[in-house]
């Protein structure tokens, strides 16, 4: 029995949520050919951009226990590796990528170092603070447009090996993005480290009597989570053509914690989940009215009370009612 | 006399008003079982909470193997070889037993920059874990989520993540509390088997577990060593049963006899 | 240096602090006896901010306004403690984070459905309105004064409510030790909820003392709110002394931030590297003062005791 975890006849109802959500990304792009909705593709673009930010949120949120109300930042540090150097005509992924990966570590290296030495809610406000210091800067350098942004012209060159000019191109560059977010995270969350990362949010205390320095754990765990939401801003960038300090104001960093805990915290494709049914509630609701914050505010209020199970609770609900249907 | 494992020279710690710890003076040696005795409130959770490094103390000095540890922080002395129980059980209660004990073991194998494999599957891991686990009889329990075990099988949790470790000295406060006379007793023999073995720190309120036990004694009462000796002094100590064993004692020793 | 422009900044700088003492002092105080995190806590700023608006428009007096404006901020403050807060102390802060921002989403949409997507200013009576001399040479504007005059008051009066009053020691102890609070047999929950009303109160009159000059507007208090925070971090999260010098202390570096440190580092850098460096750097810099203050004291200037 164990031994077929891998056959789809063993799988759990989450292995069948993510197996499916994974599924219909990779196959829209052909629906979209047939049908020409090309609005799908961006939808599904962003979903998926704001998934492997989530996910990554998810590292120190969901299984460290680490509350940052700042992780919009790095969106907007790997957004602006992308489009300064694209602003001095360098236009080289191979360039552009390293340096928000790098700057994004960076951040997080010198800012976790100051914010984990603190606990529980300073913990929350001090990363909601340098986020904000992060926002203001760029909001005051003129050079780089200021508060209106800049446009970025050309989006990354590979050095001739791939491109992602094109919007299908770009998605499936996203989409393996993604896969590969998904995978180093399931082995990180599995490692030893992984362990470390997890019984110091069980036990902080405990983990210290056996002889872990759980501060320097968590702090290089900040860094990954940092270093892969850098990744993520610098697809942002390139999928959105613009950047602007907006993307790290202090509401993209709720708007991130939102999707980890409606999808399901501490779970692997829960953020997904969770990025997904923020993107289309957005679209659906503002549709709807323009007073729209009004309805998802009130929605997240309600899951935070009712419904904290995230959607991955739903699943798990669906998936043992099938069961004793079967049975 | 044989080289001490650990002494303690001076410890002084106050919280306010409240001198928890006053000039205590105590060594361990290699091998012995050393009782900590006291009414509530003496200060022997302080006392423990110093020596594991989870406290400062405002003055003195410990010595662990040679080494002045005072100032070392706890996962420091940890690696040192300085395990501790808790007197409230402090677990990673959403794991499983085997991850709680497994946790252990991995603190003890080398640092835990392993980005890559997985822990679980590491066989080295598990299956001392699971030795471990056999030790204190909870094996069959290993994969149950530590949350819903019961209080008895935590307080054995706590002393096999203890000795996972591999520590060399053991610092174990009140092991028995809470527990009933049978569970009570199974601990007792259990600790009696690791004796010589291990050198432990024994905080406990039960008598007849500390008089079954303890090569020397050391009596805490407001934060001050009373008396200090072999077990067979301590009963006869005018002080002590003064200031504190009194009539419990006499139950004590009545049910010995 | 010019001399007329340093004091008319610190004065301005002064003016800052007591708004940030005004919305920090009830944010530390809720913290600090329920372990409550309120990120709402700026709408209620911009609640106070709009109804003051309206009344002042509607009676044709500011001050009018701001009186009857008062009272009904903290009563909006004791709605949204009724309705969703307190169903929410018993849970863990992540919780109160996503709740309480998404009740700033709530208001801001429903700010925006009352009183519609442009701003609302305030008119000022002409006695408000002007300038005076305040020094020989040094003119500053009359409402600014009142700012920091109401700012002080009222930092006087929470002194006074905290030191003398019964009240004032039970939120004092609570907010330093709560269980003991709770042990005394005191009612915390009713405590609780007269703090949130002061509170709310509070920010609100922080909204109504700023909009004349800045406007109300969708969103005011989502900025500020996290100053707001910067100030209770430096501090120390529970206590009303720490609020206040702290709060007057990033006041004071902001403005000044602002208008010096292209000057200060011309005598270091090349003018032109200054006049590009200088807004980006006193953007940052109270959350460098920050950073700096927690490397040393994680728990801020006056930590809280018994935690
Ligand atoms: N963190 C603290 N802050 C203030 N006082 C403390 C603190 N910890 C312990 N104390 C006080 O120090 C004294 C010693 O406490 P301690 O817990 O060490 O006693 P103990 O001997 O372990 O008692 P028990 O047998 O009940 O476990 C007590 O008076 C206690 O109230
Ligand atoms: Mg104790």
């Amino acid at each position: 029995m164990k031994r077929d975890a891998l056959s789809p006849a063993n799988w759990t109802p989450r292995t069948w949520a993510m197996a499916v959500g994974l599924a219909i990304l990779a196959l829209l792009p052909g629906y979209v050919e047939l049908t020409g909705a090309t609005f799908y593709l961006d939808l599904a673009s962003r979903l998926m951009i704001l998934g492997i930010a989530a996910v990554s949120l998810n590292l120190i949120l969901g299984h460290g226990g680490m509350i940052s109300f700042g992780h919009a930042a790095y969106l907007g540090i790997g957004a602006y590796s992308v489009g300064i150097p694209a602003y001095y005509e360098i236009h080289n992924g191979f360039i552009q990528i390293p340096i928000a990966v790098a700057c994004s570590a960076l951040f997080a290296l010198i800012t976790g170092a100051i914010c984990l030495r603190t606990k529980g809610v300073y913990f929350i406000m001090i990363t909601m603070a340098f986020t904000q210091m992060v926002f203001f800067a760029f909001v005051s350098i003129e050079e780089y447009g200021g508060d209106d942004g800049l446009v970025i012209e050309m989006r990354s060159e590979f050095a001739g090996l791939f491109d992602i000019e094109d919007a299908t191109r770009l998605y499936y560059f996203i989409f393996a993005s993604l896969l590969a977010t998904l995978y180093l995270v399931h082995r990180i969350t599995r490692s030893r480290f992984g362990m470390v990362i997890e019984g110091a949010r069980g036990n902080e205390r405990r983990m210290h009597a056996i002889g872990y320095d759980t501060y320097r754990y968590r702090l290089v765990c900040y860094v990954i989570a940092g270093a892969i939401c850098g990744f993520a801003g610098a697809l942002l960038g390139n999928f959105t053509n613009f950047i602007s300090p907006e993307m790290m104001d202090w509401t993209a960093s709720g708007e991130l914690i939102f999707m980890v805990v409606l999808g399901g915290t501490g779970t692997l494709f829960g953020p997904i989940l969770g990025a997904a049914a923020f993107v289309l509630l957005e679209e659906w609701l503002s549709a709807i009215t323009i007073y729209w914050h009004f309805l998802f505010g009130a929605l997240l209020i309600l899951v935070v009370l009712f419904w904290r199970g995230g959607l991955y609770g739903l699943v798990d609900w669906i998936g043992r009612a099938a069961w004793r249907k079967r049975s | 006399m044989a080289q001490a494992l650990l002494t303690v020279e001076d410890l002084y710690k106050s919280f306010g008003g409240v001198t928890a710890t006053d000039h205590v003076d105590l060594q361990v040696i290699p091998g012995e079982i050393h009782a900590v005795i006291g009414p509530n409130g003496a200060g022997k959770t302080t006392l423990v909470a110093q020596l594991s490094g989870e406290l400062r103390p405002e003055a003195g000095r410990v010595t662990f193997d040679g080494r002045v540890i005072t100032n070392l922080p706890a996962h420091a002395r940890a690696r040192l070889g300085i395990a501790r129980s808790f007197q409230i059980t402090s677990l990673m209660l959403d794991m499983t037993a085997r991850d709680n004990v497994a946790l252990a073991v991995q603190a003890h194998a080398g640092h835990s920059f392993r980005f890559w494999a997985d822990a679980r599957r590491d066989r080295d891991l598990a299956d001392t874990a699971l030795v471990g686990l056999e030790e204190v009889g909870l094996a069959d329990r290993a994969d149950q989520t530590a949350r819903i075990m019961s209080h008895g099988e935590h307080r054995l949790l706590e002393i096999a993540m203890a000795l996972a470790t591999k520590p060399r000295l053991l610092l174990l406060d009140e092991p028995m509390a809470g527990m009933g006379v049978e569970e009570a007793q199974r601990m007792i023999g259990f600790l009696a088997g690791l004796k010589g073995d291990k050198s432990m720190l024994l905080v406990e309120h039960d008598m007849d577990a500390v008089f079954a036990l303890a090569d020397r004694i050391t009596v805490l009462v407001n934060g001050q060593v009373i008396a200090s000796g072999a077990p067979d002094d301590i009963r006869r100590d005018e002080a002590v049963r003064r200031a504190y064993l009194g009539d419990e004692m006499v139950d004590a020793s009545g049910s010995a006899d | 240096m010019d001399w007329t422009l340093f004091v008319t900044q610190l004065l301005n700088g002064l003016q800052l602090g007591v708004l940030l003492f005004l919305l920090a002092s009830g944010l530390t105080l809720i913290f600090g006896i329920m372990d409550f995190v309120n990120l709402a806590h700026g709408s209620l700023y911009m609640v106070g901010a709009y109804l003051c608006a309206t009344l002042a428009q509607v009676t044709d007096s500011f001050v009018l306004g701001v009186i009857l404006a008062l009272p009904l901020t903290a009563l909006v403050g004791l709605a949204v403690e009724f309705v969703v807060i307190r169903r929410l102390y018993a849970r863990d802060h992540l919780d109160h984070v996503l709740a309480t921002f998404g009740l700033i989403l709530c208001f801001d949409a429903a700010v925006h459905f009352l009183w519609g997507a442009e701003g609302m200013a305030i008119r000022l009576p002409a006695v408000l309105d002007g300038r005076v001399e305040i020094l020989p040479g040094i003119v500053f504007p009359t409402f600014r004064l009142l700012i920091i005059s109401v700012g002080l008051l009222v930092a006087l009066g929470l002194y006074l409510v905290v030191t003398r009053t019964r009240a004032g020691m039970l939120i004092r102890a609570g907010a330093s030790n709560r269980t003991m609070v709770s042990a005394l047999g005191v009612d915390i929950q009713t405590l609780f909820t007269l703090v949130f009303a002061a509170g709310a109160a509070m920010a609100g009159l922080a909204g109504m003392m700023i909009a004349p000059i800045t406007e109300a507007s969708i969103g005011m208090g989502n900025e500020i709110i996290i100053v707001a925070f910067v100030v209770i971090i430096i501090g120390g999260i529970g206590s009303i002394k720490g609020a206040f010098l702290a709060a007057v202390l990033v006041g004071l570096i902001d403005t000044m931030g602002r208008s010096f440190l292209d000057t200060l580092l011309k005598v270091f850098i090349s003018d032109q590297n200054a006049e590009t460096a200088a807004p980006a750097l006193s953007a940052m810099l109270i959350y460098v003062l920050m950073a700096a203050i927690l490397a040393f004291q994680p728990q801020g200037l006056f930590p809280p005791k018994g935690r």
